[in-house]
Parts: structure tokens; C-alpha cells; sequence
């Protein structure tokens, strides 16, 4: 009787997951209601939890829940530690959302809701949560090894060499556009500006309170600093109505990225407990907040979506990005549906905290599941303003023209109708002076997401505070992952320079700290600058670059994956990573292809520095024509490197299938759980 | 109530793990100290390599 009402339980789950994905897929015409993608996705996951993580765990990995897991054999109390699974969950959620499930998916909504919507649903499903599930236990088998150091000793040095210089690559173009997108979010918005200009005292002064006057009484300052940045919102209009104030805090997009380029390099320098650490629990506190509440609103508005399925945009002339939906939806929406950094994740805190095999599976695949929900929020939120709206902030002024006038003619022209007073009215409401020309994704995210918050809690008068929050919550992600970011690739710039002279090798050595902080904020910063400079409005070209790299770097992981899973004799299911891998290189390897040598120059790096050599020469047409050329370079390295390891895990793979090579597996030996009989003892006595 | 009082307790425990608390409470329990500013001072310094190294996803 149980198991039919189960069997029946699920066939009423893959029958509403099937009308739900079918009314997204095939319904044209009216507007849609966002709660048809809250059902598909939530029958999606359902499903895919239930059945294919489940075959994953029970037919590939054979998952052993009296295995000890290294947080057991190695338990220092520091680095690796038995802890519960939900709070793994927690820990590893926390690490994985950052803001790249909000911007790709709104950048990737000029092709309509339908491309994006079903690519976080298939990707996640079939792809993001199976590299991410496969790792986070090959690490745990491993003692808890990176993914570079796996690449290394499953794949050869070759892997290993490759997956260091992507991680280095990724972080300094995933910095460098990160920094874009606030750039472009507060450049002209003295509002936005000082809010987020006074998240750095409020850090500050979190640091001192948990230094000096209640020491570890984290959450306890967390959620006194989120009532002062909330205070900051509020005061940021004060700040924009007084016309001396706005001044000071009106900043163009050169100066702003000046500033936030000196910014990085002061939190890469400075202790760690004054600024980095309590921005970091501050970010943490508001995104788990925001990502619980936009949930809810979107469940209790359940707007309906005013873009429609697929756009004009999908022949690859989009205003937002250049380039057509196959590969580009796919390489703009990375965090959402597989992103190769998560395998940094599932191989760095979490397999240390794990304390029975078994629990991989609801943190590795189940986390991903929910990195997955938000890009689909982040989706409902891009579809639910006007298209017209969408695309007048989306649209650099290269291409819909700098007045209002002509860009609204333009955009209307394409179908999305849309005025200058509409414009004009919607930037009133959100205490803008523009909304054109805002691109980057994160100012239409902040629309979006304050049109649903507006509507569930507080009407259209909190609309402006809504879209500062929203701004203010975006930028505090980003800013997070640039001090992060900075001082990660500083210590991995520390740690290669160490074999060259010791001393620089030393993390508290301040003449190593200072070169290579300078250094890792002069990368980032000079694709900042370039992204400034550009006319396209620079995420043209830079957001497609790290896609282009954070999937490669998801290719590294799915070659070490299925490597393991060959030499583990179950090759007959190897093509649960070998399919998304094939995939990713079809993807990664076009669009690489494309941006390098499509003729089209607002697709093609090379064409576009063509194009500007053959144009009327201005004082930065120089400038731009190196920067072109910059990017095919470091797009045809990357891929080059890729190629290596694709041929060397060819070659294992090869080899071990037709018996001509071993296969040793390198895991740690089993070891038998005593976890186990303490919990037994425990329940008895 | 026992399940949403479990609930709480795990949700507690998760924040706390999330943001530190937890991993001080250890440090506290590992060197038989109490909290003060020199202790938190300690801790932080033990955490701050492995902290800066964490990595964040985009």
C-alpha cells in the first residue's frame, strides 16, 4: 500500500513537472504566470533528486555509509570536522550562491524567459549537480583533495598545470567583470554610491565590535550591521535629494573603478578580521535573506512574465550581447545550470565537513538544486518589467543611441514598445536620474526584483527603497567576492612565486603582500578598465569571456570525473559526466571559436579590432584594438589548454579500456565508520 | 512541536556554523579558554589564513 501511494505520489510529481515544463515550452501568445517555472523547476529538482541522484549514488559511486569519511580520520576540530548534514548544506549554499545566478540569467532574458528557464533546468539537473555530487565525494575519498591537486594525480601533471592557470584566469576576469557590473550599477547614482560607500565603516565597525567589545558574537553583529545598512538605504535618499550631497557621492565610471580598484587592494592588504572578514558575514547575512525573501514574493505575487518565450534576439543580434542562443545562452548562464567553479567548492571546505559518504548527496547535488532556484528567480525577476524596460537599461548606448528619445525609438522599433516618459517615470520611482544605458544586468535585476517586492510588501512608495536594496545587495555580493577574490589569487600567486624565491612565498611578508596584491589588482583592474572604456558597454565582451573560462575550468572537472569513474570499472555509466562534458566542450568550443574569429566585429574580437583599424582613428581606438586582441589571446590560450587536457584524459581513458595502461584508484583506504556504534551506543544508554 | 523544536535547533546551529561561531566555540573548547579579546584575537589569527583562502563562488 505504501510503496503504490509512493508510485502514485511521484506519477502525480512527473505529471505536473511534465504540463508545467510543457505550457513554458510550448505556450505562445498571452503572457505566462511566473508560478508555471516555479512548478517546473520544483518537479524538476523533485525528480531529479529522487531518481537520478539516486541511481548516481547507488549504481556509479556506491556510496558507503560505513566508510569514515577524512572529517572522522583526520578530525582536527579546525580544518576537518564531523559535522551535521544540514548545516554542511548550509555551509556549502552559502559558498556556492554568489551573484552569478543573478546576472547571467538576466543578461541571457534578451533571448526570452524560455532558453534560459530551460537550460537551469536540464543543465542543473543533468549537469551542475552531477559534477558538483561527483566531486564533493571523489574529494571526500581523496582526504579531501582539490580539484587541482585530483587533476594532478588522476589526469597527470598536464591537468593539474591546466586547472591551476584556470582557477588563476577565471578569478582575475570573474573579478574584473564583477567589478563592471557595480561600476555600471552605481555610476550616476549618488543614492547607490553612498549606500554602498557606508557598507565599508559599518564593516569596519563590525570588525571592532567583534574584536574588542563582544567577542565571536557573529550573527549578533551581523544583524546589527544589516539594521545600519538598511539605515544606509534609507539615508541614500537624503543623500540623492540634497543636491550638494548627490554631488559628492556622483561619481562617472572611470572614477568609480579607480575607487574600486583601490578598494581591492586595500581588503587584499589589510587584516583580515577588519574589513574582509565582516563584509563576508555581512554579504552572507543579507544574501540568505534576500534569496529566503525574493522566494517568498515571488510565490505570493506570482507575477506574470511580460517578456515573451524567445525574442527576435535569437539570431544573434541582442542589444545586450552579441552572438547567437547556441552557444551563447549557454556560456551567459554558468552559476545556475554548471559552473566549473563549484568543483573549487565541492574539493575545498565542504568534503572536510562531511561525516557519512551518503550525506554528498543531498549537499553535493541537493545545494546545486537550490543555486538552480535562484537563477530561475533571477529570471522571473529580469521577465517580469516591460521588455521595452529590459532592454532600455540593458542596451549600451553604442547601439539604441545616448538621448532617450532615440533610444526608446529604437527599442520600440524592435518591437518592445517603450517611451522616454515611461523611462523617465520608472527612474523617478527608484530615485534614479537614468535608467538607460545601465547595463551589466544588475540594475534590471534591481527593477525586477523591486517591482516584486513593491507589490507583495509596501506598494509602489517603497519601490525606490526596494531597488536601492536590491542594488545595495548585488554590490555587497560583488564587492565580497573582489576582496575574496583578490586575496585567494594573491596567496595562489604567493604560493607559485615561493618556488622561485622563498620569501615571497611568505603570506605575512609585506613587500610579498603589497607586489602581489598590486599585481592581482592591476589583472583584474585593466579588464575593468577596458570594460569601462568600451562603447558596447564592456559585459559585451567581458561576460562572454567568463563563461567562456568558468566553463572550461566545469571541462577540467568533468575530464577528472569521468577519469575516476572509468578507473573505478564503471565505465558503462560513464556517460552521466561524459555527456554534460561533451557538451561543454561543444559549447565552450564554439563560442571560444566565435569570439575569436566570427566575422561579425560585435561578436568577434578580432573582427572588431578590424573593424577599428579600418575606422576614423580616435584618441582610444589604439587602445581598444590591443584590448580586442587581448581577449582572442587569452580566449585561444585557455582553450589550448583545455585541448591538452582532453587529450591526456583521451589518452587514460583509451588506455585503460583496451587494458594497455592501469588504473589504479587513488582513493584513501577504507576505513570503517565508528560513528556508526556511537550513535548506536548513544540511542541504547 | 519536538520536530519544529529540532528544526530550530538545526537552523541555530547552521547559522552558527556559517558564520564562525561555532568554529570559535571549538577553538575556546581545544585551548580550555574563555571568551575574551585576546582569545577571539587568537582565533582569528589561526583563522585568518585558511579564511582568506576560502574560496567564494561567482
Amino acid at each position: 500500500m505504501n510503496k503504490m501511494l509512493k508510485i502514485l505520489g511521484w506519477g502525480v510529481v512527473a505529471l505536473l513537472g511534465a504540463v508545467a515544463v510543457g505550457t513554458v515550452a510550448v505556450h505562445r501568445g498571452e503572457p505566462i504566470n511566473a508560478l508555471w517555472l516555479v512548478v517546473a523547476a520544483t518537479c524538476c529538482y523533485a525528480l531529479g533528486y529522487r531518481f537520478y541522484s539516486r541511481f548516481i549514488a547507488v549504481k556509479i559511486l556506491a556510496l558507503d555509509g560505513l566508510r569514515a569519511t577524512p572529517a572522522e580520520r583526520l578530525e582536527n576540530g579546525r580544518d576537518f570536522l564531523v559535522t551535521n548534514k544540514w548545516v554542511v548544506f548550509g555551509h556549502h549554499f552559502a559558498a556556492i550562491a554568489g551573484p552569478g545566478p543573478l546576472v547571467g540569467p538576466v543578461l541571457a532574458a534578451q533571448f526570452g524567459y524560455l532558453p534560459g528557464t530551460m537550460w537551469v533546468l536540464a543543465g542543473a539537473v543533468f549537469a551542475g549537480c552531477v559534477q558538483d555530487f561527483v566531486i564533493l565525494l571523489f574529494s571526500v575519498r581523496r582526504d579531501g583533495k582539490s580539484l587541482t591537486e585530483m587533476a594532478k594525480s588522476e589526469i597527470g601533471r598536464v591537468g593539474g598545470f591546466v586547472a591551476y592557470v584556470a582557477v588563476i584566469a577565471i578569478l582575475i576576469i570573474l573579478l574584473g567583470v564583477a567589478a563592471l557590473i557595480v561600476v555600471n550599477a552605481l555610476k550616476s547614482s549618488p543614492w547607490g554610491t553612498f549606500t554602498i560607500a557606508m557598507t565599508m565603516p559599518i564593516a569596519v565597525l563590525m570588525g571592532v565590535y567583534l574584536r574588542r567589545i563582544r567577542p565571536g558574537k557573529v550573527l549578533e553583529v551581523s544583524a546589527l550591521g544589516f539594521v545600519l545598512v538598511l539605515t544606509a538605504i534609507w539615508g541614500g535618499q537624503y543623500v540623492s535629494q540634497n543636491p550638494a550631497l548627490a554631488q559628492v557621492f556622483t561619481f562617472s565610471a572611470p572614477t568609480l573603478a579607480i575607487l574600486i580598484m583601490v578598494y581591492g587592494f586595500a581588503a587584499s592588504a589589510l587584516p583580515v578580521w577588519l574589513l574582509l572578514a565582516p563584509r563576508d558575514y555581512l554579504s552572507t547575512f543579507v544574501k540568505l535573506g534576500t534569496i529566503a525573501l525574493l522566494a517568498v514574493g515571488i510565490v505570493a505575487l506570482h507575477p506574470t512574465l511580460h517578456m515573451p518565450p524567445l525574442t527576435r534576439f535569437v539570431d544573434g543580434t541582442g542589444p545586450v550581447f552579441a552572438g547567437k542562443i547556441f552557444p551563447f545562452a549557454f556560456i551567459t548562464i554558468a552559476c545556475g545550470a554548471i559552473s566549473g567553479f563549484h568543483a573549487l567548492i565541492s574539493s575545498g571546505t565542504t568534503p572536510k565537513l562531511i561525516a557519512r559518504e551518503t550525506e554528498t548527496r543531498m549537499v553535493g547535488y541537493g545545494a546545486m538544486m537550490c543555486e538552480s532556484a535562484v537563477a530561475i528567480m533571477a529570471i522571473i525577476a529580469a521577465c517580469v518589467v516591460q521588455p521595452g524596460i529590459y532592454f532600455s537599461i540593458n542596451s549600451p548606448a553604442g547601439i539604441v543611441g545616448q538621448a532617450p528619445a532615440a533610444a526608446a525609438a529604437t527599442i520600440s522599433s524592435w518591437g518592445f514598445p517603450v517611451t522616454a516618459a515611461d523611462m523617465q517615470a520608472l527612474a523617478h520611482a527608484v530615485g534614479e536620474q537614468t535608467l538607460y544605458n545601465r547595463t551589466g544586468g544588475a540594475p534590471a535585476f534591481a527593477v525586477g526584483m523591486a517591482h516584486i517586492f513593491s507589490h507583495s510588501l509596501g506598494g509602489d512608495t517603497l519601490m525606490a527603497l526596494w531597488y536601492h536594496f536590491a542594488i545595495m545587495f548585488e554590490a555587497l555580493f560583488i564587492l565580497t567576492i573582489l576582496d575574496a577574490g583578490t586575496r585567494v589569487a594573491r596567496f595562489m600567486v604567493q604560493d607559485a612565486l615561493g618556488h622561485v624565491y622563498k620569501p615571497l612565498g611568505r603570506t605575512s611578508w609585506y613587500p610579498s603582500i603589497l607586489g602581489t596584491s598590486a599585481l592581482i589588482v592591476a589583472a583584474w583592474g585593466y579588464f575593468l578598465w577596458q570594460g569601462v572604456k568600451d562603447p558596447l558597454g564592456g559585459i559585451n565582451s567581458l561576460w562572454p569571456l567568463f563563461g567562456i573560462s568558468n566553463q572550461l575550468l566545469a571541462t577540467v572537472a568533468l575530464c577528472v570525473a569521468t577519469t575516476i569513474i572509468i578507473k573505478m570499472h564503471r565505465a558503462k555509466y560513464a556517460a552521466v559526466t561524459l555527456v554534460p562534458l561533451a557538451w561543454l566542450v561543444a559549447v565552450t568550443f564554439t563560442a571560444s571559436w566565435q569570439k575569436m574569429f566570427d566575422s561579425n566585429p560585435r561578436v568577434g574580437f578580432l573582427a572588431q579590432a578590424q573593424a577599428l583599424a579600418a575606422g576614423p582613428a580616435t584618441s582610444v581606438t589604439g587602445r581598444l584594438i590591443f584590448n580586442n586582441r587581448l581577449d582572442a589571446a587569452v580566449t585561444g590560450v585557455l582553450v589550448v589548454m583545455v585541448t591538452l587536457v582532453l587529450v591526456e584524459s583521451g589518452r587514460q581513458w583509451w588506455g585503460i579500456l583496451s587494458g594497455t595502461r592501469e588504473a589504479p584508484v587513488k582513493e584513501a583506504p577504507f576505513v570503517r565508520t565508528r560513528l556508526v556504534e556511537e550513535r548506536l551506543v548513544e540511542e541504547r544508554g | 512541536m519536538k520536530r519544529i523544536i529540532s528544526g530550530w535547533h538545526i537552523l541555530v546551529a547552521m547559522l552558527q556554523e556559517i558564520f564562525d561561531e561555532a568554529a570559535y566555540a571549538r577553538f575556546l573548547g581545544r585551548a580550555g579558554i574563555v571568551s575574551s579579546r585576546l582569545a577571539y584575537a587568537a582565533f582569528q589569527r589561526e583563522k585568518e589564513e585558511g579564511y582568506a583562502r576560502r574560496p567564494r563562488c561567482c
